[in-house]
């Protein structure tokens, strides 16, 4: 190989980006971003900038789609061309259509789907800037979205991913720990049922490494929760203070 | 249309059967179905293989062409897989474009292969940053009968174990000139993927269609050689607890060792 791997973690321990190695990056919410939906919120997590958005439960188009005892979920994670170094063709990659998928069954078991039946709830997951760890904060964001749409839900779903660098088990990858690193962790739960309900993985890991991986990225879900909550709240004490 | 659907009646008995730890067809929690591998069967491929799994069936045929590296790794050959849910195979299934189901199903028998380092790529580069060989692995799903991922990753390795690269010679110009012989593929490592469904609370291994209907959580976890995990995907619209999750790799790791004598 031509290029020699640079170090990820340096000789006091810090990160390429300052970091500890159970440290998160600086994670900023906003419930409420896209005035026509029915719920939306932001995420700014390090360098990502994602949007999320839903629509519904509305009627489904096409009709065959409809379930006669549920609601069905339609979810969407895209990335826009300019999110990322090199330009991304808009057509929805083999990728994006896998992490749709993933991303819409990390949602799904918080929504009470049984009390919309033949409807349709459209989310929509726009990466307008990525540095890695996109479809955690992703579903970080959606969930928040679905909350401030008012659909009710067993509990808010939290995402954060955990991996290996350098021979260190660290929280939250960013692009080049990613792309560099030995191991990506994603994991989202339901911190209040302890359940979870997105874990993928790829890498090389003991299975020793690998439950300490998934106990960091649990750590970590749970104090973006603690964020989650309070972003949600925001919205509605603003809207106290201005109806007062 | 004809369809899958099963009776509640059913899907309660299968599920009532596995909550006091036994099944349907008589297996325990953490049986197989029945495994057959046939390679070779598809003399125009580079190499191929059959997996039976019970009645799943899929055939995985290997080609390898002459093509550019990626800009990003100028040293290294190239392997895609890509999986066609052949309509025939089940009333399910319909021609046209891959959706979902399909492209998670290649991409996790990918990722499983990649992660492990199965292939030496290194060794597939021909001339650096302009010819390397070109592997492309197609899953052909002949039969639906549950635990398609199981039996895709390990007919995938199968006919990748099998597979032969014509030999070549490099000319002065640069153009690759093939001479007559043959070469193993490098492989070097062996991921085998061990999938569970979750149904009432409890974990199977190798759900067939019926248990598939019932499951409400799905984990495909791949061991490479020595151990350790190179990929993961939970799928389905169920939750897991941590310890199941810690099951499964208690459990997946020595069906892996089982299954991996049937390829190496």
């Amino acid at each position: 190989m031509s290029k020699k791997p640079r170090k990820l973690i340096n000789k006091k321990g810090l990160r390429v980006d300052g970091r500890k190695i159970d440290e998160l990056r600086p994670i900023k919410l906003t419930v409420g971003a896209v005035n026509n939906a029915d719920g939306s919120a932001y995420v700014e997590h390090g360098r990502n900038k994602i949007l999320a958005a839903v629509y519904g439960p509305r009627e489904t188009h096409p009709r065959h789609l409809a379930q006669p005892d549920r609601a069905i979920l339609r979810c969407r994670y895209h990335m826009a061309p300019f999110s990322v170094e090199e330009r991304k063709s808009p057509a929805p990659s083999r990728r994006e259509m896998e992490l749709s998928k993933v991303i819409r069954e990390a949602l799904e078991p918080s929504i009470f789907l049984e009390q919309y039946p033949r409807t349709s709830i459209d989310l929509f997951i726009e990466v307008l800037q990525a540095d890695g760890g996109t479809r955690c904060a992703g579903i970080t964001v959606a969930s928040l979205a679905l909350a401030d749409a008012g659909i009710p839900m067993r509990d808010l779903i939290v995402a954060c991913a955990a991996g290996k660098v350098d021979g260190k088990i660290i929280l939250d990858l960013n692009d080049i720990e990613d792309k560099e690193g030995k191991a990506d962790v994603p994991v989202s739960l339901m911190p209040n049922l302890e359940v979870i309900t997105l874990l993928q993985m790829d890498g090389m890991l003991t299975p020793e490494e690998f439950e300490e991986a998934l106990s960091l990225a649990i750590g970590g879900c749970n104090r973006i929760y603690d964020l989650q909550k309070e972003a949600l709240k925001a919205k509605y004490m603003a809207i106290e203070e201005e109806s007062e | 249309m004809s369809s899958t659907v099963i009776s509640r009646i059913r899907q309660r008995q299968i599920a009532d059967l596995i909550a006091g730890g036994k099944r349907l067809d008589e297996r325990g929690l953490t049986d197989y179905r029945e495994i057959k591998v046939d390679t070779g069967l598809i003399a125009k491929a580079e190499g191929s293989a059959l997996v039976h799994i019970g009645r799943t069936k899929v055939l995985s045929g290997v080609k390898i062409e002459l093509g550019e590296p990626f800009s990003d790794r100028p040293n290294d050959g190239v392997l895609t897989v890509n999986s066609e849910f052949v309509p025939l195979a089940s009333p399910e299934f319909e021609a046209g474009p891959p959706r979902e189901e399909s492209i998670e199903l290649a991409r996790v028998v990918d990722r499983g292969i990649r992660e492990s380092k199965a292939m030496d790529l290194e060794k597939l580069c021909i001339v650096p940053g302009k010819t390397v060989f070109v592997v492309f692995v197609d899953v052909y799903i002949l039969n639906h009968d549950g635990n398609l991922i199981d039996t895709a990753a390990l007919a995938s390795l199968a006919a990748l174990v099998n597979a032969k690269i014509f030999n070549y010679k490099l000319k002065e110009d640069g153009e690759v000139e093939i001479v007559p012989g043959l070469t193993q593929l490098p492989v070097k490592n062996h991921p085998i993927a061990i999938t569970f469904a979750r149904i009432d609370d409890k974990l199977v291994v190798d759900p067939w269609l019926d248990e598939e209907k019932v499951m409400d959580t799905r984990l495909t976890v791949t061991f490479e050689k020595d151990g350790k995990i190179c990929a993961m995907q939970k799928g389905g619209r169920g939750v897991l607890t941590r310890d199941q999750i810690v099951e499964a790799i208690t459990i997946g790791k020595q069906k892996a060792e089982e299954l991996r004598k049937l390829v190496v």
